[in-house]
């Protein structure tokens, strides 16, 4: 991805960044430039206004991805979700800080600030949102074990059992 | 003393979630880690995710003061972060974290650095703005992601965390009664620009360095504020190690109940720029109105920086539960391997290009 490109999307892949449809108030992310919702699309024409994400959501749906997209190699076995997000739109993000065996659908989640990929080592590092487990009031993270082969198989077994989308 | 009252609006603090032991690093090069640990008072240190760097514990640290302060990101007119791991040569963190929290456009922002200390001078930076009416808030954040080369003794205890404060006039959770510097040119811990491992003198980054450093700044801090070490009830030293701030708050004159809350680096090692903001955090999460805090930090190259400061009563009513308390990082964390370890901080060689 170009620099240009991804600078463009700073707001989105920073703050989550997305607007809404101040005719029928649907929230979209990311933004778009009418509201596909209004039965006439024109009625949302100069209507669309900014509007932020507040970085909670659930589980929806996940896998697990062991052949990394490039940058991800560190991270391999990693979670790729779907997060519902109470504002309405449905996010797909990488979920972080967290056991394999502790994923499940409709685990509640919350953004977290990390960098997703470098343009090699000289190049400029892209930065963005990923989600990592929210807590309980006042709870406390669960503390996990590192990762046995066990539990990445029944992760797995769980996640094809529900990838339904 | 400060003619207009400046102090803490909010704070907030960020370790990352893997810990490694110094056992399992003395493992790895056949020398007696477990000896190792306790000779620097560090059970664990905290290691940082592939996906995690200065720049995002830095955003991460600051998101949580700001919610806790319920704080407009608009009102905020500097952003300084220190920190001697910063992402990029050329190229400001500051500028990332203050988009990432939605601090843009109309701010002034800069990366400090002063080895350990850069995060305090960020403090006294903004203390002078925000008292002089050029700004409303300003942020003053410490963060690193420190490494020691393999098999050096720093490799036992350098580790990753920050913090952020939110400095102001108005609202302040702990007022900041006045500020010290104690400076020298000394040659104790450095880093070459392009060299990937810091370079230290060795046993001189102790008496000469270190002790002088933090002896000298607090005692004079105490002179101008006319108090002795009765009256506080927590200090807070930088903690290069678990047993440097140990012995420095004895020769001061300070009881180990005192700095109970100021000493984290025992359970996250040694976090740079980060390790006296977090302290101080963990003071302030456990604070009453009313308490007074004594910090004293410390950067090689040398220099330290004191501040005496008051809690207010308005801690009480604070959000301090927001986010997670420093406690949390303090007992949590994932173990790793030394291999995971290594593979995560980058030690291990790729090959090709
Ligand atoms: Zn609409």
């Amino acid at each position: 991805m170009t620099v240009a490109r991804f600078w463009r999307e700073t707001p989105r892949r920073y703050n989550l960044g997305g607007n809404r449809c101040s005719a029928c108030t649907t929230v979209y992310f990311p933004p778009r430039a009418v509201c596909p919702t209004c039965q006439k699309h024109r009625q949302s024409l100069g209507k669309m206004e900014p509007f932020t994400l507040s970085g909670d959501g659930e589980v929806f749906s996940f896998t697990l991805v062991h052949e990394a997209a490039e940058g991800f190699e560190m991270q391999v076995p990693y979670v790729l979700a779907l997060i519902k997000t109470p504002e309405g739109p449905l996010l797909t993000g990488q979920i972080v800080d967290i056991s394999l065996e502790e994923v499940h659908i409709g685990m509640r989640v919350r953004a977290a600030f990390r960098k997703l990929r470098e343009d090699g080592r000289a190049g400029v590092i892209h930065y963005g949102y990923k989600f990592s487990p929210a807590r309980e009031n006042g709870g406390r993270e669960a503390v996990a074990s590192p990762v046995s082969q066990e539990a990445l198989a029944r992760a797995a077994a769980r996640a094809q059992g529900t990838a339904r989308t | 003393m400060m003619e207009q009252t400046v102090g803490i609006v909010s704070y907030g603090a960020y370790v990352p979630r893997y810990r490694i032991t110094p056992q399992e690093i003395g493992q790895v090069w056949g020398t007696d880690g477990a000896a190792m640990g306790k000779g620097l008072n560090v059970v664990r240190k905290s290691v940082p995710s592939p996906d995690e760097d200065t720049i995002t514990i830095s955003t991460e640290a600051l998101r949580i003061a700001l919610t806790r302060g319920r704080i407009n990101p608009h009102d905020i007119g500097a952003i300084y972060v220190g920190s001697e791991s910063h992402p990029y040569a050329v190229k400001p963190t500051a500028t990332v974290v203050a988009q990432a929290v939605g601090a843009t456009p109309y701010l002034t922002a800069a990366d400090f650095e002063f080895a350990c200390k850069a995060g305090t001078a960020a403090i006294q930076t903004c203390m002078g703005m925000v008292a002089s009416r050029m700004i409303t808030y300003g942020v003053a954040i410490g963060a690193d992601t420190s490494q020691g080369a393999p098999g050096d003794a720093l490799e036992y205890s350098a580790s990753a965390g920050g913090a952020a404060l939110v400095i102001g006039r108005e609202n302040l959770i702990a007022e900041i009664n006045a500020t010290e510097s104690f400076t020298t040119d000394t040659p104790d811990f450095w880093r070459r620009e392009g060299q990937r491992y810091p370079s230290h003198g060795g046993r001189f980054t102790g008496e000469p360095a270190y002790f002088r450093h933090v002896g000298e700044c607090g005692r004079r801090m105490m002179e101008l504020a006319q108090t002795e070490p009765k009256d506080y009830q927590h200090v807070v030293f930088h903690q290069p190690n678990g047993k440097f701030p140990q012995r420095i708050g004895k020769s001061l004159g300070f009881s180990e109940a005192q700095m109970k809350y100021g000493l984290v680096t025992p359970w996250i090692g040694n976090t740079y720029s980060g390790a006296a903001l977090i302290g101080l955090a963990n003071v302030l999460d456990h604070a009453k109105g009313g308490d007074r805090v004594l910090v004293v930090g410390y950067g090689s190259g040398a220099g330290s920086d004191a501040f005496d400061v008051t809690v207010t009563d308005r801690i009480e009513s604070y959000d301090r539960n927001h986010g997670r308390q420093v406690q949390e990082f303090l007992d949590g964390g994932v173990p790793l391997s030394y291999a995971m370890y290594a593979k995560y901080r980058g030690k291990i060689h790729l090959g090709g290009s």
